[in-house]
């Protein structure tokens, strides 16, 4: 048994399952398709669907890189000063009270329709999971520590530094893998409002086709970038907790 | 942080807290006076809740939950900022740290410039020689304790606060433990607070009881400290100590 084998026998089971329903419900491919059209359409249009996923890539790498570290220093400055985080956090926590798919379309109508709104679709569904679960971190070193450093006369800066941000990377890391998973949906939404480019646009324009297979090729694509993009996100996780 | 003011002072102080101490529903301590006489070891006891650990902290200077009315001051008339060391009941080594990395940490974190081969030097004396590179998560229990060891002694301070640092420990490396402190710590104020009757009467020149009334001296067996763990004096010593606070609590 490799550690490959339980998430092929998954996915294996996954198709099995796809096809069964198709098998069972009769429903004609245009509703949904089997498993070996969707593979069939996704080889035959995989130049299509490579040149959309580059582009949701762009919007998600940027995404997740400039809303991580927007989070990171963000949750940094509040454990610096913990009455900016009493006055901020609810504010903060208040943000996510809005929906992001509410603001799509605002965002598209300030930002355009090429990939900058999507970038910040990407920004403002990671920014708040980043902040709160590092802000977490880095407010829950153990006071004794914190003792131990006022004795020793630190600096409140490397106290910081030295003690502080090393201590809350496990937690920066969680924040990270859920970031990793969120960025994809801000862009998809995003592009789902107003693009002309992106897995997410393709998808709405296979599905008003009625190419319910490309539809299919393009969130199989997408989902694959996700996973990968996670499994990425972990590896750099697993390198920030560090041995300990 | 006023460290400059006071690194050139480091002949052992002789340490007086004077001063009552209460919690906004109940007072702790009444009006008391403890001193820490220079260059040897006082022991605190008493029981929990009693207000060992707010002591020790008062004298360090560290935030606690009540209010203290008093004074801490020195013999020599400076103040205490920079000159206590402090080692806790957890070693509170940084786990991402190696054992060298963390015996330097109070420099690093004064931003000053560590000095390695000292560090080298406290390493060996703790009995750490082969660990210099490892990770604490690589060491038992009592070298992790050792490695916290030298980390005070890398500060060189001239007071050393220790709240129970030994009470994780087995036995024997408790013992082992006490001896290594009482020898690389001679001749500088220690303060121990301790919840054992035994730590007490071997390492203390001086055995200290905290109660609600304020504080008693208990007498302490001739022989010097560390006292042999065997010695007969220190053996019944401890067993008075025992029976009193057993029958104090």
């Amino acid at each position: 048994m490799t550690r490959f084998t339980y998430p092929m026998l998954a996915t294996a089971f996954g198709l099995l399952l796809w096809q069964f329903l198709v098998w069972v419900t009769n429903a004609p491919h245009f509703i949904l398709p089997d498993p070996l059209r969707v593979a069939t359409t996704a080889i035959s249009s995989r130049a299509l669907i490579a040149e959309h996923a580059l582009v949701t890539a762009t919007e998600v790498l940027l995404g997740l890189l400039i809303g991580s570290v927007l989070g990171a220093v963000t949750a940094i400055q509040l454990a610096a000063a913990p009455r900016l985080a009493r006055l901020v956090l609810p504010l903060l926590v208040f943000t996510q009270a809005v929906p992001v798919f509410a603001l799509a379309p605002i965002l598209t109508l300030w930002f355009g329709y090429g990939m900058a709104s999507k970038i910040v679709m990407a920004v403002l569904i990671i920014y708040f999971p980043v902040t709160a679960s590092f802000y977490d971190g880095l407010t829950r070193v153990p006071p004794a520590l914190l003792d131990l450093a006022s004795t020793m006369g630190a600096r409140k800066s490397q106290v910081m530094w030295r003690i502080k941000i090393p201590h809350a990377l496990p937690a920066l890391a969680s924040g990270l893998k859920l970031a990793a998973v969120y960025a994809p949906i801000g862009a998809v939404i995003g592009e789902w409002v107003g693009a002309s480019k992106g897995l997410g646009y393709l998808m709405l324009l296979a599905n008003g086709r009625a190419k319910i297979d490309l539809m299919f090729a393009s969130l199989i694509a997408l989902a694959l970038f996700t996973v990968v993009l996670h499994k990425s996100v972990s590896l750099l996780a697993a390198k920030l907790d560090g041995p300990r | 942080m006023g460290h400059g003011v006071v690194r050139g002072v480091t002949r052992a102080p002789e340490i007086t807290l004077t001063g009552s101490y209460g919690l906004e529903t109940r007072p702790l301590f009444a009006s008391t006076q403890m001193r820490l006489e220079a260059g040897q070891w006082t022991c605190l006891l008493g029981r929990s809740g009693v207000g060992k650990s707010t002591i020790l902290r008062l004298i360090l200077g560290l935030p606690t939950q009540g209010r203290f009315i008093g004074t801490v001051t020195a013999d020599d008339g400076h103040p205490l900022d920079g000159r206590a060391g402090y080692m806790a009941q957890t070693d509170l080594l940084l786990p991402w740290l190696s054992v060298r990395d963390n015996v330097v940490l109070g420099a690093r974190l004064r931003g000053e410039r560590p000095d390695l081969d000292k560090a080298h030097a406290m390493i060996d004396r703790v009995g750490l020689g082969a660990y210099h590179d490892k990770k604490p998560a690589a060491l038992s229990g009592g070298m992790r304790q050792r490695a916290a060891l030298a980390r005070t002694l890398m500060e060189d301070r001239p007071l050393v606060l220790l709240d129970e640092p030994f009470s994780a420990l087995d036995a024997g490396t408790r013992a082992d433990m006490q001896d290594l402190a009482a020898e690389v710590l001679r001749g500088k104020t220690v303060l121990l607070v301790t919840h054992d009757p035994a730590e007490a009467c071997r390492l203390g020149h001086h055995i200290k009881l905290l109660s609600e009334t304020g504080i008693t001296s208990w007498a302490v067996p001739d022989a010097p400290p560390a006292r042999d763990v065997d010695d007969p004096q220190t053996l019944q010593a401890q067993a008075a100590l025992l029976a009193y606070l057993r029958g104090t609590s």
